[in-house]
């Protein structure tokens, strides 16, 4: 079995998205976010870990565009500038909630399809797209379905597609799997990496669990809270591909009780 | 498997542990004539609870002597209902053109100004208090007045069984344009989606439940308005409805013409209540909580 390309992590990347000295002040006075200076490299997979109440969804909220830093700015050295200086956002950003956050009334295939027509791209295109982001993620045969005839895992699933569906240079995901069971849970982190070495996209994946930050990714940033800010950045050395047999190496068991132990000083911090 | 595949995976597939290979699985319930049999109980209990009541009075009226001009029993009713039907059939034409026509009414306006509230705060903040005004006011109490006011008879009716109807619309579409889930609005805000795109592919299918459920009480109200306004407008001649076919028939005592009125009445209500239940249930069963059976 081939291994893959030497140096497919460890290359330079130019780096997509600079988060410089932001800080985040809601109108109430909580300091969510403060100073927190982050290089995300493209087609890189980043975790961001941390106990609840440290700024991840705040975080992951300001790079999406949904809300605006107090202080700082969030560079997008790649994309065109305006005279100001202010770089233009990807609008091709793919959000996955904790929450499947499906339409209800809509079939599986129109949920994936629905970010395609806001685009203003024909339905039956949209459509044929989304069918075979469906296919992708698993979902062959339920194209049809209404959201309450999936499982929990299947409503991940497509809701996983939907945020793939516009081939965005980055995917955000604030605690997809965290209502899943274990198995489950397991699955999805296998098909998810899957993805993401297939695409190149770049992952930020905001997670409680240790476990799960160092099995998917190739850096974790680990945060603190009150103020929320950034504690530590690590590097998970381990190749790709990672399956079971990585769950049960010493060099997870390492890397996990380093995360750990920089989670706990975060969490005494 | 392409290139790009993972080596040493397979191709993803849905086998999420809980859900391995599902495909889904329906199974038929037991038919007797044509309906599931489960719905049956549904149908027969009231049925035996309705000939059971029907049997008692006209029993009663039987044995007790009871003159038809105070209480006719059931059968007089029936038979007053077949004689009298060209006369009744033509005021329910009456009544029930007048109750529509004021619930497409109330229908339009109630969902357009939901909208339009939606879309502007200050013309909610504005207007919104003369819409609760109007629905707190009783309608007998001002359809003397409309009925001054506009002139027509007709036209009045309509007016005022509008009144009735259009604020349940009101109320329960704006309830239902606001209550889309948060993470659904951050999405299309993602995506750059429009007012537009926001209130068609959002904002109107959450609030059709919500809709739906102001419809069934509105088309109740419409009929209730319009008899009620009726009786206040005391209407003769050829083109008069239900409502005064009962008034005229208890000017001129005639007693079972009165309930067989009645009777038609109720059932119209009853009429309405199952038309817009089943259009609910049509338009929701897919997907919504209200309109699915649980598993047992
Ligand atoms: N809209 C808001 N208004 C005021 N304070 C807020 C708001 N949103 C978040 N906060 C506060 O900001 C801080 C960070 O919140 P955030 O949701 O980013 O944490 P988190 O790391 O995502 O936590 P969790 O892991 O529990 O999701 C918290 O103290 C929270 O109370
Ligand atoms: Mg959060």
């Amino acid at each position: 079995m081939d291994k893959p390309a030497a140096g497919t992590q460890n290359a330079p990347a130019a780096t997509l998205i600079s988060l410089q000295c932001i800080s985040k002040q809601f109108a109430n006075g909580t300091l969510a976010v403060r100073n927190v200076d982050l290089d995300l490299r493209q087609g890189e997979f980043v975790s961001l870990l941390g106990p609840s109440g440290c700024g991840k969804s705040t975080l992951l909220r300001m790079i999406s565009g949904l809300s605006q830093p107090s202080a700082g700015e969030i560079d997008w050295p790649l994309n065109p500038h305006d005279s100001a200086g202010h770089a233009e956002r990807d609008r091709d950003l793919g959000f996955v909630f904790q929450d499947p956050t499906l339409m209800p009334w809509s079939r599986a295939i129109g949920n994936v399809a629905m970010p395609l027509i806001l685009k203003g791209m024909r339905k039956a295109e949209a459509y044929e797209r989304s069918a075979e982001m469906l296919e992708l993620v698993g979902l062959k045969g339920f194209e049809k379905s209404f959201p309450r005839e999936l499982s929990g895992g299947m409503k991940m699933r497509v809701s996983i597609a939907r945020a793939l569906v516009t081939k965005p240079r980055i995917l955000l995901m604030d605690e997809p799997f965290a209502a899943l069971d274990e198995i489950t849970r397991h699955r999805l982190n296998d098909d998810l990496l899957d993805l993401w070495w297939k695409s190149r996209f770049t992952a930020v994946f905001v997670t409680h669990s240790v476990f799960e930050s160092v099995y998917l990714s190739q850096r974790i940033v680990v945060m603190a809270a009150r103020p929320g800010r950034v504690m530590a950045d690590l590097d998970v050395s381990a190749p790709y591909p990672r399956s079971e047999t990585f769950r049960t190496s010493p060099l997870y068991a390492d890397l996990c009780r380093l995360a750990s132990e920089k989670l706990k000083e975060a969490i005494h911090a | 498997m392409s290139d790009a595949t993972l080596p040493g995976r397979t191709m993803i597939t849905a086998t999420d542990g809980t859900d391995a290979g599902a495909m889904p699985v329906f199974a038929e319930e037991r038919r007797i004539l044509g309906l599931p049999a489960s719905t049956w109980p549904n149908i027969l209990a009231p049925l035996a609870m309705g000939v059971l009541f029907l049997s008692a009075w006209e029993l009663t009226v039987r044995f007790r002597e009871i003159p038809h001009y105070i209480l006719p029993g059931p059968i007089l009713i029936a038979k007053t209902l077949v004689a009298d039907w060209g006369t009744l059939s033509t005021s329910l034409w009456v009544t029930l053109r007048i109750t529509f026509a004021a619930l497409i009414a109330a229908v339009t306006v109630g969902v357009a100004l939901a909208i339009i509230f939606t879309q502007s705060r200050w013309l909610e903040k504005s207007l919104l208090p003369y819409a609760i005004i109007l629905q707190v006011t009783p309608v007998v109490s001002i359809a003397p007045l409309i009925i001054i006011w506009v002139g027509d008879v007709n036209l009045s009716l309509l007016i005022c069984a509008w009144i009735v109807a259009f604020f349940p619309i009101l109320s329960s579409t704006i309830i239902g344009l606001n209550s889309v889930d948060h993470n659904l609005l951050n999405l299309f805000q993602i995506y750059g989606a429009n007012r537009w795109q926001g209130l068609r592919y959002l904002r109107i299918p959450a609030a059709l439940p919500f809709f739906l459920s102001g419809l069934k009480i509105a088309g109740g109200l419409a009929l209730i308005g319009a008899v009620v306004a009726e009786y206040v407008a005391g209407s003769g001649g050829n083109a008069s409805g239900l409502a005064y076919r009962i008034l005229e028939a208890s000017y001129q005592l005639r007693i079972p013409r009165m309930f067989a009125a009645l009777v038609m009445i109720s059932l119209t209500g009853i009429a309405i209540f199952l038309v817009t239940s089943y259009i609910s249930h049509l338009l929701l069963r897919r997907w919504h909580e209200s309109a699915i059976k649980r598993e047992t």
